[in-house]
């Protein structure tokens, strides 16, 4: 099971987290990955000058917008094999 | 720059102030005693009749600042030696005293307290019953009425005069609304802290691996007229807080899920009252007992939030801070326990903040930016019910909603009374204890009429809209927002 946390502290949530968060749910179940991945929210994960933050398990913070999402969870299934 | 409204108000910040630095220090246990030296450095006496008297209450001013006897579970107490000043006597007769023939006030008396020397009334102190006949009674105005303010102040006649002539306070009817306390012109009510927890936590937070999150009430909008909302907030974080977070998130969530509590029991138990306020609600278990059932069963936005915050993060603590005085009792209520870990008033942030010597006009901007326009409206009267008529519209729930906004606690105890009777009209009583609604808390930095137009410019920017909007991504499903009512403790 792999966890994506979104951050939804104030920095990130003006810079759109909740979009990257409905957009990975709708990727989520469009690709049926329910099993695999969950998304929790988290406030503030320290780099709020980035754009919206996003962290996988324990790698390292990376940044994250809507447009992509998909990309992103492409690269995931890719990597982790998830 | 800051101003204080009152020298009752900078008292009090000085002690905290004090105590703070030197929790932060780690050397409270043993410089404790230093503290009234640097409030009241003396020779000669600030506001009482001599510097030793001074000093002995600032002695418990930091008494109460670091958490007061705990064994006392009451919020407020009486410091004995700040409160000698008041006159005992309410009724006393003046020099527009004629001296009459008609002696309308002797006759009006009904325990005889009253006797004529020379050309003039005198009222038996031992024997005035404080009824205030002898005041209607009389043709030329001569009875001067002057109730000690603690007692004016108070909405549920808790506070009484010992035989020591000293306020005393009734626990057993106590709301803890802090009216008394901002009310006494010599500050001598006060309300216990949780400063030193609050600053012990932030400082172990990293051995202990907890995440230490400030929660502020929407309040905050009107508090600090001399900085930015922004600054506020950068400032706190400085403090050592994991990040900032806006009570009127929880407001959101209390909104949706008390409209379909609402929607739910109305058919069966006729009206429902909110439970936001905790003044309100322990006014009515103290003095409407039997209207207990109505009180709305979902807890309060603070304690909502501190729920979702501890949802995403099992190392998290909680601080409230806010205006109030109540809220530090309802974090400690039984049923509600485990979710908000501490409050702060802004009164004791401020001196956090300005113990560290963090100038909040010179930090940056952060952002504050949780809630929906309808979660941060809740800190005025009439918010919640502009919140609840939004819910039903927005979420098309089917209720038949016809609310009553109680301004104050005489508004509520007018309303409740009528509840009693069952001559109410409507069937959703919003309450809260302090006018104005928390804007108008005893531990605000700033009561003035702008305030509420403050609230409502802060709303406006909020960035999401309404309450859907500003939910749209948390699991509510899986949080509990109901307050366990089984036992009362
Ligand atoms: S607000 Fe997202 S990292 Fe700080």
């Amino acid at each position: 099971m792999t966890t994506i946390q979104v951050c939804i502290g104030s920095a990130c949530h003006l810079k759109g987290s909740y979009s990257v968060i409905n957009k990975l749910q709708s990727v989520i179940k469009e690709k049926q990955l329910d099993k695999q991945i969950v998304i929790k929210a988290a406030f503030c994960l320290g780099e709020c000058t980035k754009a919206v933050s996003v962290k996988v398990d324990n790698h390292p913070i990376q940044s994250l917008d809507e447009t992509g999402v998909e990309g992103f969870i492409d690269a995931l299934l890719a990597e982790e094999g998830v | 720059m800051r101003k204080f409204e009152t020298d009752v108000q900078l008292v009090k910040y000085e002690v905290l102030k004090e105590v703070s630095k030197l929790a932060l220090e780690g050397t409270l246990q043993e410089k404790q005693r230093t503290i009234q030296k640097i409030v009241d450095p003396g020779p000669k006496a600030r506001f009482r009749c001599c510097i030793y008297k001074e000093r002995e209450i600032t002695k418990k001013r930091v008494k109460l600042a670091m958490g007061g006897d705990k064994r006392n579970p009451n919020i407020i107490e009486v410091i004995g030696a700040a409160c000698d000043e008041c006159p005992i006597n309410r009724f006393t007769i003046t020099e527009a005293c004629r001296g009459c023939l008609a002696h309308r006030c002797t006759e009006a008396c009904p325990v005889n307290a009253i006797y004529h020397v020379g050309q003039r009334a005198y009222i038996n102190q031992q024997k005035c019953i404080e009824c205030g006949k002898c005041k209607a009674a009389c043709p030329y105005n001569a009875v001067s009425d002057v109730m000690r303010p603690c007692r004016r102040a108070c909405p549920v006649d808790a506070l009484s005069i010992d035989d020591d002539k000293k306020a005393v306070i009734d626990y057993d009817k106590c709301i803890q609304c802090g009216a008394c306390v901002y009310q006494c012109p010599f500050g001598a009510i006060m309300d216990k802290s949780q400063i030193v927890d609050v600053i012990n936590e932030l400082k172990n937070a990293r051995l202990n691996k907890t995440n230490v999150y400030a929660v502020v009430a929407p309040a905050i909008s009107s508090q600090f007229t001399f900085a930015k909302i922004g600054q506020v907030i950068n400032a706190i974080k400085k403090i050592g807080f994991h990040d900032v977070v806006e009570a009127a998130l929880g407001a959101d969530l209390i909104a949706l899920h008390e409209t379909n509590e609402f929607a739910d029991v109305i058919g069966e138990k006729g009206f429902l009252t909110s439970s936001c306020c905790p003044a309100f609600v322990s006014f009515i278990q103290k003095k409407y007992p039997s209207l207990e059932g109505n009180i709305s069963t979902s807890v309060s936005p603070m304690i909502a939030i501190s729920r979702l915050i501890k949802q995403t993060d099992e190392n998290a603590k909680i601080v409230f801070i806010g205006p109030c005085v109540a809220k530090k009792t309802e974090a400690k209520n039984s049923a509600v326990s485990g979710s908000t870990d501490y409050v702060l008033t802004f009164e004791e942030l401020c001196a956090m903040i300005d113990s560290m010597g963090i100038d909040i006009e010179a930090c940056e901007e952060d952002d504050l930016n949780n809630a929906s326009f309808f979660g941060r409206i809740f800190a005025r009267s009439g918010g919640l019910t502009e919140a609840i008529k939004h819910v039903i519209e927005e979420y098309n729930i089917e209720a038949d909603f016809k609310p009553i906004c109680c301004d104050g606690i005489d508004e509520c105890d007018k309303t409740l009374k009528m509840a009693k009777v069952g001559k109410l009209e409507s069937n959703f009583i919003e309450g809260m204890a302090c006018s104005g609604g928390c804007i108008g808390g005893p531990m605000s930095l700033h009561h003035g009429h702008k305030d509420r137009k403050e609230v409502d410019k802060y709303g406006m920017q909020a960035a999401e809209k309404g309450v859907k909007d500003s939910l749209r991504i948390f699991e509510i499903e899986k949080l509990n927002l109901h307050r366990s009512t089984g036992k009362k403790k």
